[in-house]
């Protein structure tokens, strides 16, 4: 393409006639609600605007198994940590489903995984605080995944096809992520004294990050325009935000927990739920990298890849070393 | 929205959505089942699976720490699904076993002292780098196979059937073990150096594998004593490492007596961190 060109919709005289055609396609399958597939033309800022938001869900789903691996070794019952290994296996599967579609917009999988470990690109920022309890086991299934399929049933219908098809298995499986974190928050609410107030703790800790999941305000999400006209994006921020409270406002009844928002009530008029406002101050910093375990997360991530290097070398030598013999035989 | 609207939702995607976790009838047989099922052991017959349940666990908890850490994601996947195939098995030898006692396989993970556990020191040792985790999983992923192929002749039922499920399993780590075994002693100079450096640090823990005890003659048919898989197993983990270009050690064995009750100075930190919660907790479920 001559020019960069932002709009998907818009023409323009410099395109060549190829791209023109490629361009009128693009346009078509977006106004019919088909899909766009690898080989077809697109605009590159179409194609920029998927591999950043593919391959930070790519590096969510990474950075994201931390903290929960955290509790692998401690889980309190055998059965506890079958589940949460597995559990945790689902998102290195997610990441990679999520890799690969990313690759087929044209960036391999090594130069992602060089801009998660530099810094460049960016992960779900409630992956960078602690969990400090088995309790938060439950809160991140409930409200961290919760809130991550209200934002991903929605992306099922992408118009990006590989984006598209890898959300349907995965919200397939964070839906029974979700059901697992809340059947340990119902296990801890009725157990002990101790052990309910383990699960109230993790919830007033997780419930504004977790609302903070779906981003800014509609008021100040400068790139939701261009991405829902793409079809990329369905909802606004805000609207599924509200859908998010309006679920756990009647789970947490039947959890016997509460939520820690003394704002939050249904407005009739508007037909919407109202919560407290959120630290977007701090919803900044953490995403600036200053919250309590970037540095933490970047590091570990740092840490196996450079400690894996010898592996990795290996294998390459390995693969080389079998091709030359099928080569000569 | 719901979870049921989610679900809904997602109904239109049919089949190939499927859960990649999704339990299928050859694996059928759970912990939960062999727990509440008539069969009890006699008190010789479960000290048998809780050396087999004791081995898996340990080695569980080890290979668990891969997961987030692995040199690829699809190695954190890997070892994460041999950790949790262990896991199964442990889980399944310890609910057998508990049953003597009334207990469950709770009590005997995260009740019992260090030296009532009956694992090897094999298991206990440290991952250290990848190659020390492959020399282990070699070691132990052959043994194993050996064992539950074994163990499928048993005259005690339910051994029987927690190896039936086992030996498909162990059946993969071992292919596992060996492809990576070949990458490393093959690939490059350092990856083989660190291979035999692994091999090293294993090969004193190799003997205790395969000491028969008293129990072993006790329990006839229900057991397989430990000395009658040697000749197999060294046969097929020489023909292993010969391929790899690697060497067998020639270090002596060290003294090892986990069945006894005499552990590796691991055991203890093992069980400090995977028992420190439940015990923060006493008669609590969770």
């Amino acid at each position: 393409m001559a020019t960069q060109q932002e709009g998907g919709g818009r023409l323009s005289a410099v395109l060549s006639p190829e791209e023109q055609a490629g361009q009128d396609r693009f346009n078509q399958i977006i106004a019919e609600d088909s899909r766009i597939e690898p080989r077809d033309w697109m605009p590159e800022a179409y194609r920029k605007t998927l591999t950043r938001q593919m391959s930070q869900h790519a590096h969510s789903e990474i950075i994201g198994m931390q903290p929960e691996a955290n509790w692998i070794t401690r889980a309190p019952s055998l059965k506890r940590k079958a589940i949460l290994m597995a559990k945790v296996q689902d998102e290195a599967g997610h990441g990679l489903y999520l890799y690969s579609g990313t690759e087929t917009l044209g960036t391999p999988r090594d130069e992602l995984n060089d801009q998660l470990m530099t810094g460049k690109a960016k992960y779900s920022s409630i992956f960078n605080y602690p969990a400090r309890s088995w309790a938060d086991m439950g809160a991140i299934g409930w409200l961290v995944d919760g809130a991550a399929i209200a934002n991903q049933v929605p992306l099922c219908r992408a118009s990006y096809g590989p984006y598209g098809r890898a959300m349907v298995r995965i919200c397939k499986e964070e839906s029974f992520h979700q059901r697992q974190g809340f059947e340990i928050l119902l296990e801890l609410s009725n157990g002990t004294p101790a052990q309910k107030k383990m699960a109230q703790d993790a919830v007033n800790r997780f419930y504004a990050p977790s609302l903070m999941m779906f981003g800014p305000p509609d008021s100040d999400s400068p790139n939701s325009g261009q991405s829902t006209a793409w079809k990329i994006k369905r909802f606004s921020n805000d609207e599924l935000r509200q859908r998010f409270v309006g679920m756990i406002v009647e789970q947490i009844k039947i959890l016997g927990l509460t939520l820690p928002d003394p704002d939050l009530r249904f407005d009739a008029e508007t037909g919407t739920w109202l919560h407290m406002d959120l630290d977007w101050v701090e919803f900044k910093a953490v995403i600036a990298g200053n919250g309590p375990c970037n540095a933490q997360r970047l590091q570990r991530r740092r840490d196996a890849h450079n400690e894996g290097a010898w592996v990795r070398e290996a294998a390459a030598a390995y693969a080389a070393k079998m091709a030359r013999k099928t080569e000569v035989a | 929205m719901s979870t049921h609207d989610i679900d809904h939702s997602l109904d239109s995607f049919g089949d190939s959505t499927a859960s990649a976790t999704r339990v299928t009838p050859g694996n059928a047989l759970r912990p939960e089942d062999i727990a509440i099922a008539q069969a009890k052991p006699s008190e010789q017959v479960a000290e048998y699976a809780l050396r087999l349940g004791d081995d898996a666990l340990i080695l569980a908890q080890r290979l668990s720490h891969w997961i987030s850490r692995g040199p690829e994601i699809e190695e954190d996947i890997a070892l994460g699904n041999i950790a949790l195939d262990q896991l199964g098995h442990a889980r399944s030898f310890l609910s057998y076993a508990a049953k003597v006692w009334d207990k469950t396989e709770d009590d005997l993970a995260y009740w019992r002292e260090e030296e009532d556990f009956r694992s090897l020191h094999i298991v206990e040792q440290p991952n250290g780098d990848f190659g020390v985790t492959i020399a282990r999983q070699l070691i132990i992923s052959i043994y194993q196979h050996l064992l539950y192929t074994a163990l499928l002749e048993s005259s005690d039922p339910t051994i029987a059937a927690i190896s039936a499920k086992a030996v498909k399993e162990v059946d993969y780590h071992r292919d596992h073990a060996i492809a990576w075994t070949l990458r490393l002693g093959l690939g490059t100079e350092e990856s083989a150096r660190r291979m035999r450096h692994a091999l090293d640090v294993l090969w004193p823990y190799v003997g205790e594998m395969f000491e028969d005890e008293e129990l072993h003659a006790t329990l006839g048919d229900v057991a397989v004593a430990p000395s009658t898989l040697r000749a197999a197993w060294d046969q097929e983990f020489s023909a292993v490492l010969a391929d790899a270009e690697l060497a067998l050690p020639t270090i002596p064995f060290a003294m090892a007596r986990g069945r006894r009750g005499e552990h590796s100075e691991h055991l203890g930190f093992i069980l400090a961190e995977m028992q420190v919660l439940a015990r923060k907790h006493p008669g609590a479920s969770w």
